[in-house]
Parts: C-alpha cells; structure tokens; sequence
C-alpha cells in the first residue's frame, strides 16, 4: 500500500485510456484473454476474466475476505483504501491495473489486525492525498451539491444513498465508479466502433444488462449443448426464428454471450436496416446485412455469426405452423461457412412461438405499411382491459439447445460452386434442428413452466 | 519515361490539386507542370505553369500537345455545387468536362498515364450496401443524381479511355470524405454549425481521409504506380454521433420526414451547403475497404479516421462547449468526494468508538 495511487480513487486521462486500447486491440481480442481459475459457488469455473494472473476481480477479494476473517463491514471505512484498487477495474476494464496484486496480499497481511490496518492505510490516503494532490482539494462543486441537496431537504434522499452504500459496501462504489467512467467515455466519444458500427461498449454495458432480466426471469432461459460453440475463431449458428418480433434473437445472442463471452454477430435483412432506431440497434449491437460479402468479412474475421436462415417467412408465420421450420433461404449460409471452413451450429429455439401467438395476418395493413406481415396477436385483444400492458410478450419458458457442429471443413471449399450439395447440406441442418426442437418440445413440461 | 514527366493538373486552383502541384513541384522526376482552371490558383507554387481555360475549350488539346504531357491528373471534379455555381454548371463541369479531356487524351500521342480523383460516392448510400466496399463492388442503388452520379459517368469516361488507349495506364482513386486544415468540405461546414442536425433514428458509419493522406496517395499515384481502382481511406470507422462527441457538440435529430426541409433551409440560408444526395449519407454512411490500398499498392495512410477527423477538429478550432478533459475533471472531483466523504466517515465511527471505550 506504498503506491499513493492505489489509495487514490484514479483517473485515466484520455491519452492513457487511448494507449490501453491500442494495446489491448495489438494483443487480440477479448478471446485470448485467461479466464478465472477459481469455482463459482455451484461448482462451475468461473466465467470471469483474470485480472492478476489468475483470478477474477471477485474472486481475488474473495480470496481476501476469507483470509481476514475478522471483518467489520460496518465499522469499516466502505469501500476505502485496499479495494481501491479493484473499484479502478470494474471503472474501467480495459485497463490493467499495477496495483491490483497489491491490493490483495495488503489485505492477507493485515489479517491480523483488519481494523487497524484499514485506519493506517486510511491515514496513509489522507496525508498523501493532501500533500500530493494537483491542484487544490477539486471535490468542491459535489461539497456543494450535497449541502444545497440537504438544504433543500432532500436530507432523506442523501441517507437513503449512504444507507445503500454502507448495505452494498464497495460493491454500490464498484457500481458507481462504473457508471461515471462510462458515462464519461459517452460524453467524450472515447470508444471503438468496429467496421460494421459494432459498439462493444454500449453492448455489453447497457443493452444486454436490460435485457438479461427477460433472459433470466421472464422467459426462464435453460440452455444445453453451449460446448458446441467453438470458444474461439469462426462459427456459424443457425437456428430457427419465430414469435412476430425477432426477440430470439437477442436472446440467443445474450445467452451465448454470457456463456462463452462471444458476441454472436447477427445477419439480419435489409429492412431492419431501413428502420429507424430499429437498424441504428440492429449496428450497434455488431449485426450486419445478410450478405455474403459481410458473412464473408465476418468469417474470416474469426468471428462467431449468427443467422437465421427463415428470415420474415419464419417470424410471421401463423400460429397453426408453430415449430414447423419454413423455407431456409436460399443454402446462402452454408455456402458461406463452407467458403470460410467453418462449422454449422444447428440451434434449436423452444419458447419463442409463444410470446406472440400470431392468430392473423393483416395483409392490406401490412402492404400499406411496408411490412412483410402485420401480425393479429391475443394480447391485442386485451389492449382495453390492460392498456399498454397488455403487449408484453408472453412469458413462456424458453429452451435452447446448441447442436453438434457440421463440419464444412472436411466438404471442401468447392462445396460453394456445387448447388446440389449445397441444398442437401441445407436439409441436412434443417432437418437436424426440425428433430432438436422435436425433441426439445417433448421434453416440455408445459409452455409456461 | 524514366527521365522525367511533364504532368497537367486539372482544377489548379482547387486546395487539393495546388497541394498536390505543390508536392510534384519538389520532385527531380517532375520535368513540368501545367495547372488548367478557369480561375486563377491562389497557392504560392513556383514551378507551375497555369493556363487559364474550361475543360470543354480546345485550348487543353493543344496544350495536351504542345507540352508533350504524359501524365494528366484529374482533379476537378467538385462535390459542392455553390462554389461551382450551380448544380447544373456543377454537372456541366464534372460529366462534360471530364469527357472532353478525354477526348482530348485520347488524341494525345505522349499520354501514359490519367489519374482521375474520383470519390467514395460512386457506391451510393443505402440500407442494402454491405458493411463495407471493395473495389470491385457494384452498389444494389447506384447514386442516381447528384455527385456521385457525376463521379460514376466521370469514371466511366476514364475507363473508356483506357480500352482505347492500351498504352495508357488509367488510376481512379476514390477518397472517402475528405477532412484536414486547408481542405474545405462538406464536413467543414456541416461541423461548424452550431447544433448539428442528424437524422433521428440513424447514425451512420462514417470513414474520413486526411487530406495530407490524400494529396500523397495522389502524388504518388501520379509519379508512377499501379493501375486501376483504388479506395482511399483512413482505417476504421466513426459513429456520427461519436463524431459529435469527440467534437464536444450538441446533435438534433430531425425526423425523417422533416430532414430534406431542414436541409434545404439550412442550404437557403448558406451555413451548410448540404447536397440532396449527400443526406442519404447522413442517414446510412458509407465505408470502403481500403485492404487494396494497403497491402497491393503499399500505403500506409498516416491519419486513421479518427486521428484524421481530431486533427481536422483541432486545427479548424471546432471543438464544441464541451471539453473532454473537463468531463475527466468531474469525474475525479466526484471520486475524491466519495473518498473523503468515506474517509471523514470513518473517522467519525473510530472517534465514537474511543469515546465508548472511554
């Protein structure tokens, strides 16, 4: 705890977080990165990047707590001095962080004293903080808010707030320091877009956070067979679509994501990308336009891709079809992974059928609006009992299942000039999730539990 | 032909062309430059010989002969119908113009080698283009009007040119958005307005090109490299609204349906000299693939997208009220609130404990 810095709630300016990206985009990817080496509470490894060696920001603190029994959260200055350090990370991942190590072994050495080793490393803080510190004390317009917010008698609001903290402890200062840098990094436009308008950024730190309660609590997602998702290089998902709104997916994306931490990188078609907002999303979260030219960059990008080859066909398909595959494409996708030698992952989606049962389509709506299909959905018809709410999808209980790849590697490249082979190779994957999801349906025990 | 080139620079007096005289004049391989424009060129260039003259005059023919070029380097095709005077003398220029010089070089024995500045525009601006462009692509919407329906007929001229004339080498450089100091460009002045209208509901991809960058590649093309069709531009990609942000500025998205109304009032009232075609660009951008650039001919640009359009901001002095480094300011101001305040907590909870103790 000899480094100031450490004690130092830290900033990086924009030159230094330039540096860490550029070193970070040199190194590769977040695939090359170690995972954890330590076992989540249930038994699984966990998922969790490596921040020092070995282990993952929890379970380094983890690691600590356990060492230093003789903790006092209450008593304790929340999140103060040691953790410092592990605020700066969660504030700002991309960067590695030197006194990281530190900040654990400080904590075993002070286990036997924890209260008092805590003060002197507080004492520490304060009087480095107070000679070494550019320009002047430089908190004063926050002083300042927080006397005009009690002022104003808003007093019970800034209790709430230390009350939350002192009950979440560092992790309500982790939370924080993570919101402000990434608020900060909006505000300035300090973040990578990647070619295809890709912002990780935005991605992983707003949108999928908003979904993950629907994939979590609302459709109950249970997935198997995540093994067949290659960790890394290329891959090609195939799965099959439905359910009126593409809801699927953003979730498949969501669960493939939490649990190899790859961004399955969507096709989608042209229309999405002529709606507003809807295809400023859509490139936002890394999808792109069906085509072979940007599945093809992708690829070899070593990328994972998503596709869902039934397109609008197997999205506003009527309710009588349900789980009946349509039409897959035109075998564009398999030409493509066979052009980039990578493996076919036939998905199988159980759950999404249900959230918008479509029981019409309304054809002449649908003309004038420019739509592929304007859905007639139950919830409509309970608009003037529930209002708005009414429109939430269903709440069905969701299945995923990743299946065994299909190697095109051992097809060969000319596999793309041969059309016959191309379309058995498309029945072949068709075929192979029509039975996933045969089988998955079966084991259902209803549509909502 | 190694001895030297006597090259003829079309739209002397554009910024771009006199930059690029600028960088021929300094070299030993350059035995004459002939600058042709009908207005005179501003920029302080010694060894250039200016002719005073309209593309569609017979004048450039005989000039193309007397002076024995062998190079011509087309540089006047112009994305901005105000400073042309029109779109229609705009077009006049760009499409009738280019085919004369053509015809022109076409009738000259000492030609080599044309160079035609062309422009990312060819590849249009819609929602069916993929993420990014070869060379080779052929856009789903080619670009039906405006510049870059010039710049296609401009390249198809060129290309003529050079199945006629085997013995003539043919370089179109397309450049993407073209940014930088001296440069004024559509981009200049749509940043210096004082909001920055966007369209609701887009934010297109958008790729610029240092003009340093530019007047090498031209340069360089000009002296003698390879042939065909090249795209030009920094790597990477930037977000309009990233854009905006890096610049510190506020954006107004317009709905779609009110985005022609407010560009034309915006046109009428000469802030920004934004063309109907180039909106669609405001709506879905457009990037280009620039692996041919880097790894077949070489060139390395100096300025990625983003480097290129932050020096664009500094130098132009277009950075908007809000500074980046005085966000990282608050930042820490909030920090070392939460620390002291934790701190002074602390504190407060030891002292009361003493006084228990006691």
């Amino acid at each position: 705890m000899s480094e100031p810095a450490g004690n130092h709630a830290r900033v990086y300016s924009l030159e230094e977080e330039r540096e860490a990206r550029q070193s970070r985009s040199a190194e590769g990817r977040r695939g090359d990165r170690p995972r954890c080496a330590a076992l989540t509470a249930s038994g699984a490894p966990c998922r969790n990047y490596a921040v020092d060696g070995e282990l993952c920001r929890v379970h380094a603190r983890a690691g600590t707590a356990d060492g230093a029994p003789v903790n006092q959260p209450t008593r304790r200055a929340p999140g103060l001095a040691a953790p410092v350090g592990g605020h700066d990370r969660a504030a700002d991942p991309t960067v590695s962080q030197p006194s990281a190590p530190e900040a654990r072994t400080g904590g075993q050495g002070s286990q036997h004293a924890t209260g008092g080793g805590a003060a002197a490393q507080d004492d520490h803080g304060w009087r480095a903080d107070g000679g070494g510190s550019e320009g002047g004390p430089g908190y004063g317009s926050f002083r300042w808010a927080e006397a005009q917010l009690l002022q104003r008698g808003y007093g019970a609001a800034v209790d709430g707030l230390e009350l939350l903290r002192d009950a979440a402890d560092e992790r309500f200062l982790d939370a924080l320091r993570g919101l402000v840098a990434f608020l900060r990094r909006r505000m300035t436009g300090e973040y990578d877009v990647d070619e295809f308008g890709f912002d990780e950024d935005l991605t992983t730190n707003v949108l999928m956070p908003l979904l993950r309660p629907m994939h979590r609590s609302y459709w109950r997602v249970t997935s198997h067979g995540i093994g067949h998702v290659p960790s890394e290089g290329g891959g090609l998902l195939v799965a099959n679509h439905a359910g009126t709104l593409p809801a699927d997916a953003l979730i498949t994306r969501l669960d493939v994501f939490d649990l190899t931490g790859r961004h399955a990188r969507e096709l989608g078609a042209d229309l999405v990308f002529r709606t507003p907002f809807v295809g400023e999303l859509a490139r936002k979260t890394g999808a792109t336009l069906a085509s072979s030219d940007d599945a093809d960059r992708l690829l070899a990008g070593g990328e994972l891709v998503a596709v869902w080859p039934e397109g609008f066909k197997g999205l506003g398909k009527p309710w009588r079809d349900r789980y009946k595959l349509q039409r897959f494409g035109r075998g564009g996708f398999v030409a493509t992974a066979s052009r980039a030698q990578v493996p076919i992952i036939p998905t199988a989606i159980v759950g999404s059928e249900e959230i918008y049962p479509m029981l019409f389509d309304l054809r002449v709506v649908a003309r004038l609006l420019g739509l592929p299909y304007f859905p007639v959905v139950p919830q409509m018809f309970a608009l003037p009992l529930l209002g708005p709410f009414a429109l939430l999808p269903l709440p069905s209980k969701w299945i995923i299942e990743y299946g065994e790849p299909i190697d095109t590697g051992l097809l060969g490249e000319e596999l793309a000039e041969d059309p016959m082979a191309l379309f058995d190779l498309t029945d072949q994957v068709r075929e192979r999730i029509q039975q996933m999801l045969y089988r998955n349906l079966m084991g259902r025990r209803s549509v909502f539990l | 032909m190694v001895e030297g080139r006597r090259v003829l620079v079309t739209g002397i007096a554009g910024q771009l062309a006199g930059m690029v005289a600028g960088i021929l004049e300094q070299r030993d391989d350059v035995l004459e430059i002939v600058g042709v424009d009908v207005r005179e060129p501003q920029h302080d260039l010694r060894r250039t010989e200016f002719v005073r003259a309209d593309l569609r005059n017979p004048l450039v023919a005989r000039v193309l002969e007397a002076a024995a070029i062998d190079t011509v380097l087309h540089l006047s095709i112009t994305s901005q119908p105000k400073a042309a005077g029109g779109r229609g003398l705009m077009k006049e220029h760009n499409v009738i113009g280019t085919m004369q010089l053509m015809a022109a070089c076409q009738a000259a024995p000492a030609l080599r080698r044309v160079v035609l500045k062309s422009t990312g525009a060819v590849y249009g601006s819609s929602h069916t283009d993929p993420a990014l462009f070869r060379e080779a692509a052929t856009p789903q919407l080619a670009p039906r009007q405006g510049f870059g329906r010039d710049a296609s007929e401009a390249e198809g001229y060129v290309r003529m040119l050079g199945r006629r004339r085997p013995d003539v080498e043919v370089s179109i450089l397309r450049l993407s958005n073209l940014v930088g100091p001296r440069l004024d460009s559509a981009f200049q002045s749509f940043f210096s307005l004082p909001v920055l209208p966007t369209v609701a509901g887009f934010d297109p991809r958008l790729q610029f090109c240092h003009e340093e960058d530019a007047v090498a590649v031209l340069a360089e093309v000009a002296a003698g490299a390879p042939t065909g069709t090249l795209n030009v531009a920094g790597s990477g990609v930037l977000t309009l609204s990233q854009a905006i942000r890096l610049a510190g500025r506020m954006a107004v998205p317009v709905p779609l349906p009110f985005v022609s109304g407010v560009a034309a009032a915006l046109r009428r009232s000469g802030r920004a000299d934004v063309a109907p075609d180039q909106l669609r660009m405001l709506q879905f951008g457009r990037v280009m693939d620039t692996t041919k650039l880097r790894e077949e001919f070489g060139f390395q640009p100096r300025y990625t997208t983003r480097e290129a359009f932050e020096d664009f901001l500094e130098r132009r002095r277009l950075h908007g009220g809000i500074d980046g480094e005085e966000v990282v300011r608050w930042e820490r101001e909030l920090y070392d609130f939460l620390q002291r305040k934790g701190q002074e907590r602390f504190l407060e909870a030891q002292r009361a404990d003493e006084g228990e103790h006691a």
